[in-house]
């Protein structure tokens, strides 16, 4: 297969960019999209010219490393995969795409593809969590949990942190990453106790990151590559509500 | 140099309690004028940060991800090991060491892997206090299965991303103690050497992967977390983005390096699709349970897998061992699967393949509770290999998994260089020659949750440093020696990338020092990775400069530490002529072809002592010394 593609590049956090176009050839439909761009950078290397930065670790899809936009959909097209599990079958010969990195205000560029997401780790810190120290906890059965809400937790927890949602909705809202985190806690029995104070930090450093507000329009859900769901948010704004109640 | 483990004296039972009680303490007012470097973030990294950081230690945690969420544990799929007995089943502290000690093929240190069994229970408690969404039974109890070899259901596990729940839940302790600042967190930063003063680990450099600036960071005591070496072959089932590079130039400082010849192999991993493939897929262990694996009996048999009938099918692990069956150890099914890919009957496209099969499986206990069970990792492999799980087979060979060998540490953890402690993968000290499913997160977690808040404290109240700073002339040689190596890279500017000279070193490794070693194949080995580094050296291609993002220049780094440590790993390989776990020497095997140790020769640590690159290393043993548990040869019939 052949493969055309106009990739933004971009030489630092503070300048500009540019697309820029090139051919992969000879793509074998077993390649990731990820190991496409491997050997696209591999003639750019030889060529002595610098390959396209882009991020990418576990290449199986888990550790959210990895994404950027091809031709507007965050991942690619494909639902539930991220970019690193997006295979060359999927595609025809002499498709062209486009490549850009997410666009959030709170996601900077700092090369080509790559962004800075160090504001989910913030979100996180306000909160995302149960403070409990090492040691001291009791014996694991003591905490009856039943299995349907294991597993709705489990749904949530599956979260990635990849930034898709984000690079998705239109205002570059963080509310579906947030709302994943604070539902699995708050599903939980050891979550109860920070439960409202969880909620309320949260939003509120998702609103001082710089990330936009929720408009419902389900963007978010329909490219996350976990499938964490829409439910999150109502979840996140029903226990926003609550603790603003009982605060 | 004599090697001093530090096991405590005492009965096994009672070493660890009895060495908690003996060692000192550092007063809580006190613990915050003392920094700790914490380099890596996967499971033993995070959460020894969250752990010191807790305790009121002054933390700074390093990791070359985006966010310390992403380290490489993040993909361990199956499950970790607890000594609960909650199923009733004749578990308990006892059998999981010695499962361990025996699953290891009596190479690991007994009173390390008590230890490790003991804190096993600690760390369910823990995780469930966290809110880790473990599998649940319907009363609320938690869930367990049995994995890999263990004859009682002692693993738990969140579907198939126990990893990922298990670091989360680190994560969130680790991102709790950011918050509060006893831990300072460095992402996108690359450990590139370490700095010590007055023979003490007390410092290292890094390079900021965003802005390519060199920093140096001081402390009372550095602990490496920074996982295993398996991307030496290249191909595996680890992040592309893992390396040995901080453990490596920690060893070019002096630290042994231990067993380097223990990889592990897994039996089912995705097989390779072309030249382009980045990394191997794991399919979790977990699926040996419900999944038959087999080959064709007859050579070259090309058939549909599904037009092959019943009694043409080799199920060669029930067959040949009939009471673990599809779960014998991984040692042994990788082994097995090369030994019928080897005869020619292979499957796929490359022979390189053998069956899992799900069909009576799903016959049994029907397609909904198969799913419920697999449900993500078929998913993954219909991603993959484009065929559906439910109606055909997968296809599975071995891949290089997971490295027991790492830097020798002591019962304390800390390696031959004072106050640098070395956790997790990156040690060598719980997994001897094979390690069992389950079982590398059980380790991560101990050594940072249970073991370094002890080990540490002793080692900070019992030390005197010297009070220093960053200017110290210790930092700036160091830092001049990172450095000149990153200038000696870009001033190469040859013609081959560092990928393809990594994919040559790997194809070296895999063939020669791979699942299966010869005198032969070592020596090979041996003359063939010399000449790579020269090549290396001669005509790689960086481009691009220092001073920004430079993926290629990372790389590149890395793969030049590789083409020095691969050397270690042959060597060591050819030095031990003795077959055991995942270490197999054709020379040395049982007449029914399984690992055939020689424990007066061998019952010992290999610790490796630097003397420059391409000088041979110096030899340390360390003897296994075994009181409890008496080695007998490995049976899984």
């Amino acid at each position: 297969m052949r493969i055309h593609l106009t990739v933004w590049r971009q030489a630092g956090p503070n300048v500009g960019g540019r697309f820029v176009a090139y051919t992969a050839e000879e793509v074998s439909p077993d390649m990731s999209f990820l190991e496409m761009l491997d050997v696209v950078n591999e003639q750019l290397i030889k060529k002595g010219e610098e390959p396209i930065a882009f991020d990418s670790d576990c290449r199986e899809g888990i550790c959210g490393t990895c994404g950027f936009m091809i031709s507007g959909i965050p991942h690619g097209s494909q639902p539930h995969t991220t970019v690193c599990q997006l295979h060359m079958r999927k595609f025809n010969d002499g498709d062209s795409f486009t490549l850009e990195p997410w666009r959030a205000k709170a996601f900077p560029v700092l090369k080509d593809l790559v962004v800075d997401r160090s504001a989910f780790d913030r979100i996180i810190q306000a909160g995302g969590y149960t403070s409990v120290n090492t040691g001291g906890a009791k014996d694991a059965n003591n905490i009856l949990i039943g299995k349907d809400i294991a597993d709705a937790a489990m749904d949530s927890a599956e979260c990635i942190g990849c930034g898709a949602c984000v690079a998705a909705c239109k205002n570059a809202s963080a509310a579906l990453f947030t709302s994943a985190k604070i539902t699995h806690l708050s599903l939980l029995p050891q979550g109860q106790v920070e439960r409202t104070t969880r909620v309320l930090n949260m939003v509120e450093r998702m609103d001082t990151e710089g990330f936009g507000s929720c408009s419902y329009e389900g963007e978010c859900e329909a490219v996350c590559p976990k499938g964490i769901s829409l439910k999150n948010i109502a979840t996140m704004n029903k226990e926003f509500w609550k603790a603003m109640l009982q605060s | 140099m004599a090697l001093d483990s530090k096991i405590p004296s005492g009965p096994l039972a009672d070493k660890w309690d009895s060495h908690k009680f003996a060692s000192k303490l550092v007063n809580p007012a006190n613990r915050r004028k003392h920094t700790v470097i914490i380099v890596g973030t996967g499971l033993a990294g995070a959460s020894a940060a969250s752990s010191l950081g807790e305790l009121g230690y002054n933390v700074l945690s390093f990791c070359i991800q985006d966010s310390p969420r992403r380290a490489h544990s993040i993909a361990a799929q199956g499950g970790i090991n607890a000594a609960k007995n909650y199923q009733n089943d004749g578990d308990s502290v006892y059998r999981l060491f010695y499962d361990t000690i025996k699953g290891g093929d009596y190479r690991a240190r007994e009173a390390n892997v008590y230890r490790l069994a003991q804190s096993s229970v600690n760390i369910i408690d823990q995780c469930v206090a966290q809110g880790v969404p473990f599998a649940r039974e319907y009363g609320g109890q938690l869930d367990n299965r049995s994995f890999g070899g263990a004859q009682v259901s002692r693993t738990f596990y969140a579907r198939g991303q126990t990893g990922q729940q298990l670091l989360l839940g680190a994560y969130q302790s680790m991102q709790r103690q950011v918050a509060k600042g006893s831990v300072k967190q460095f992402a996108n930063r690359e450990m590139l050497d370490l700095v010590l003063i007055n023979g003490q680990a007390r410092g290292i450099i890094v390079r900021n992967l965003v802005t390519g600036q060199m920093e140096r960071y001081v402390a009372d005591a550095v602990c490496l977390a920074t996982g295993g070496y398996g991307t030496v072959y290249y191909l595996s089932t680890n992040a592309v983005g893992s390396n040995v590079t901080a453990a490596w130039r920690a060893h070019k400082r002096g630290a042994f390096f231990a067993n380097p010849c223990f990889t592990q192999i897994h039996p089912t991993c995705i097989p390779v699709s072309g030249e382009h493939q980045s990394k191997l897929t794991l399919m979790s262990e977990s699926l040996r349970n419900d999944g038959r694996v087999w080959v064709p009996k007859t050579n070259g048999d090309k058939r549909n897998p599904a037009d092959i009938p019943e009694s043409e099918r080799d199920y060669y692990l029930e067959r040949k061992y009939p009471s673990f069956g599809n779960l014998v150890p991984r040692d042994v099914a990788s082994r097995n699967a090369k030994q019928v890919c080897d005869d020619g009957r292979g499957v796929g496209e490359s022979g390189l393949a053998v069956y899992l099969d799900f069909k009576d499986a799903i016959q049994r206990l029907g397609h909904d509770v198969v799913a419920g069970r697999y449900g993500n990792l078929f998913e993954m492999y219909e991603k993959i290999a484009g065929e559906d799980p439910y109606t055909s087979p997968m296809r599975m060979y071995p891949a290089i998994h997971y490295t027991m060998g790492g830097l020798w540490v002591d019962y304390n953890l800390m390696s031959n260089v004072q106050g640098l402690h070395v956790l997790g993968e990156a040690n060598f000290s719980d997994h001897g020659a094979n390690r069992l499913g389950a079982s590398a997160l059980m380790q991560g977690l101990a050594d940072g949750y249970f073991v370094i808040p002890y080990t540490l404290a002793h080692y900070i109240a019992g030390t005197k440093v010297e009070k220093v700073t960053t200017d110290h002339d210790a930092f700036k040689e160091a830092e001049d020696n990172v450095q000149q190596r990153i200038n000696k890279l870009l001033a190469v500017k040859g013609s081959k990338t560092p990928r393809a000279l990594h994919r040559e070193l790997g194809q070296v490794m895999w063939d020669n020092v791979g699942m299966a070693r010869t005198d032969a194949s070592l020596k090979d080995a041996l003359a063939k990775i010399p000449k790579l580094r020269e090549e290396f050296w001669q005509n790689v291609s960086v481009p691009g400069d220092q001073n920004n993002l430079n993926k290629n220049l990372e790389y590149a780094g890395r793969v030049a530490d590789y083409l020095e440590f691969a050397e270690l790993l042959a060597l060591d390989a050819l030095t031990r002529t003795e077959s055991c776990g995942g270490h197999f020497r054709e020379e040395s095997q049982t007449p029914e072809g399984e690992a055939q140790r020689d424990d007066d020769n061998f019952t010992h640590v290999s610790a490796w002592e630097f003397q420059g690159v391409g000088q041979k290393p110096n030899l340390h043993k360390e003897p296994l010394v075994f009181e409890e548990v008496h080695p007998s040869q490995r049976s899984y019939k």
